[in-house]
């Protein structure tokens, strides 16, 4: 029996590791140049005027995303009140009680094929349902929207998370003579709380930077948000709407729009990161 | 007191996959109060059979120690005490558990009410991701109503009861979590008797703790005994040897044999069960 050769066998893990740092570092750099890009062409934008004024007629100069900054923020908020609650218990089900069911496969499959769905199909749904039957466009119809996007991705990974929790400590709560509800909400809930709360971020990430769907529903408007149901003010269609049209000023606008949101998810996202890693110590 | 062979009884005895042992289990003396007595107890995972038939007798204020190699229906035997199983979906239960006579798997029986009676230890220590007072605390208050400076005193009386107190009394606001292996399965301990049961179930309690927790463990079963009905179930028959007044040897899902544990250590009827404790099999 001859022995491998040590210098080819050093080769190959040497090959490899260089393979798949380049790799790692690949989407690193991917990610660099993205956000080096929205930074520059951002920045000029990025000033009072932009976070406390209406955006300007063409041609004027000034004027702001204060609306657009407002009404995401709003049809964000409303989609999590929505999406969150409903995504979590029905995580709960599939991870407390549906367990291995016929019905809990059925309601997993369905989700993971409401995850698949294409944001503009959801979009051109609510339109048919709301703005269709209302007669017109509105804040409401797009939170909407975004929450039935965040549903399944709040309900499957809250299911994950929880399932995580070991049995034993689920076991440890109830053969206390606790109720099932109250062990799950006092005790697996807090075990999986880092994971919880991380999905529930996941999910406003995923829909902060949706448009398609908004675009059916939310629409855009020029004036302050006031009422959920009229076309309310959002970045990323404005995004949509500023980069394409033929004033630089807008497009710069545009550019200022993409920084924010870009800032923000990744903000949310670092602070509550190092939010749960300071309480976790 | 063992309950004769029924119809259905004999029945069951015919579909087993396995060869019949001989099963010899002593009732309990006379003069012994039962804590606790299962009367032709079988259990199902789905369509598996994991327990035939069994029944046995567990007294007041004594260690029982039930022993056996892996797979052979001890921690089955033991959750259905306090209906833990019911947790699963497909772990089907049949026969009685009796516990001072009355069956606790009747739907009449309330669950809450049983497990507070019937408290529980797992193999690996399950502290709550909460501070130390929190962890004892939390069982308490679902029972009791019970003011700030009760509770404190509670918590305090069942820290010390499980020996506890003195490690941890400087870090009652520290997490449970971050506590020695075996100070956490004593907090469990002190959290299960804070509810003041009456009887502790405990599966495997030190097969995930070194061996000197271990040694306290079994110091602590030991004073334990007086206050409370203990069931342990044990890999280690050293373990059960030292601390049980009685034991079970569970083999396939059949009691064995069933005894005072000098008796069943020392001079077995079973040739099973003297292969099993001297170490032939398992």
């Amino acid at each position: 029996m001859k022995h491998r050769s040590l210098k080819y066998r050093r080769g190959v893990d040497m090959g490899i590791r260089l393979i798949s740092s380049l790799a790692a570092l690949f989407g690193m750099a991917m990610l660099g140049w993205i956000l080096s890009i929205v930074i520059l062409k951002g920045m000029p934008a990025i000033n009072w005027e932009f976070f406390t004024e209406l955006p300007a007629p063409p041609g004027m100069p000034g004027g702001g995303l204060a609306n657009a900054i407002l009404g995401t923020l709003l049809i964000t908020l409303l989609a999590v009140l929505m999406g969150v609650p409903i995504g979590l218990a029905a995580g709960v089900w599939l991870a407390e009680f549906g367990q291995q069911s016929k019905t809990a496969e059925a309601i997993r499959f369905a989700a993971n094929l409401l995850m698949g769905t294409p944001s503009i199909i959801i979009g051109v749904f609510v339109y048919v349902v709301i703005v269709m039957t209302t007669g017109h466009f509105s804040g409401i119809s797009g939170a909407v929207a975004l929450a039935i996007i965040m549903l399944p991705v709040v309900a499957r990974t809250a299911e994950d998370m929880l399932a995580l929790v070991p049995s034993a400590l689920r076991e440890a709560a109830l053969a206390l003579g606790v109720p099932r509800w109250k062990a799950t909400l006092g005790i697996v809930f807090r075990s999986a709380k880092t994971g919880l709360l991380t999905g529930i971020l996941l999910a406003v990430a995923r829909v902060s930077g949706e448009t398609a769907p908004l675009l059916f529903t939310s629409l855009n408007s020029p004036y302050w948000p006031e009422s959920f149901k009229e076309p309310t003010a959002n970045l990323t269609v404005t995004i949509f709407n500023y980069a394409m049209s033929p004033y630089e000023d807008w497009q710069t606008l545009a550019w200022g729009a993409s920084l924010l949101i870009a800032g923000s998810v990744l903000g949310t996202t670092v602070i509550s990161r190092g939010f749960l890693w300071y309480r976790s110590k | 007191m063992i309950q004769t062979a029924t119809a259905e009884y004999q029945d069951q005895r015919l579909k087993r996959p396995f060869a019949l042992h001989a099963t010899k289990i002593e009732p309990l003396a006379q003069e012994t109060q039962i804590k606790i007595a299962t009367r032709g107890l079988n259990f199902y995972y789905d369509d598996q059979q994991a327990l035939f038939d069994n029944n046995l007798e567990i007294a007041a204020n004594q260690v029982t120690a039930i022993i056996g190699p892996s797979g052979c229906g001890k921690s089955t035997h033991l959750r259905t005490y306090n209906r833990i199983f019911e947790l699963y979906r497909g772990q089907r239960v049949s026969g009685e558990v009796l516990l001072d006579g009355q069956n606790v798997l009747d739907s009449s029986c309330d669950v809450l009410e049983l497990r507070r009676k019937v408290g529980m230890i797992f193999q690996k220590p399950t502290p709550f991701p909460m501070s130390v007072f929190d962890n004892i605390a939390y069982g308490l208050k679902q029972h009791y109503h019970i003011n700030r400076s009760e509770l404190r005193d509670r918590v305090e009386k069942a820290l010390q009861q499980a020996a506890l107190w003195d490690d941890v009394k400087d870090k009652l606001n520290q997490p449970g979590t971050a506590l020695s292996g075996g100070q956490q399965q004593r907090l469990c301990i002190a959290r299960a008797i804070a509810v003041e049961p009456e009887i502790l179930l405990m599966d495997e309690p030190t097969s995930a703790i070194d061996p000197v927790a271990t040694a306290r463990i079994e110091e602590l079963v030991d004073t334990l005994k007086e206050h409370y009905t203990i069931v342990i179930v044990t890999h280690n028959m050293q373990q059960a040897a030292r601390i049980s007044d009685y034991t079970a040897f569970f083999y396939k899902g059949e009691i064995i044999e069933f005894g005072a544990t000098d008796k069943i250590f020392t001079n077995p009827d079973n040739t099973k069960t003297q292969d099993y404790i001297t170490g032939r099999f398992g």
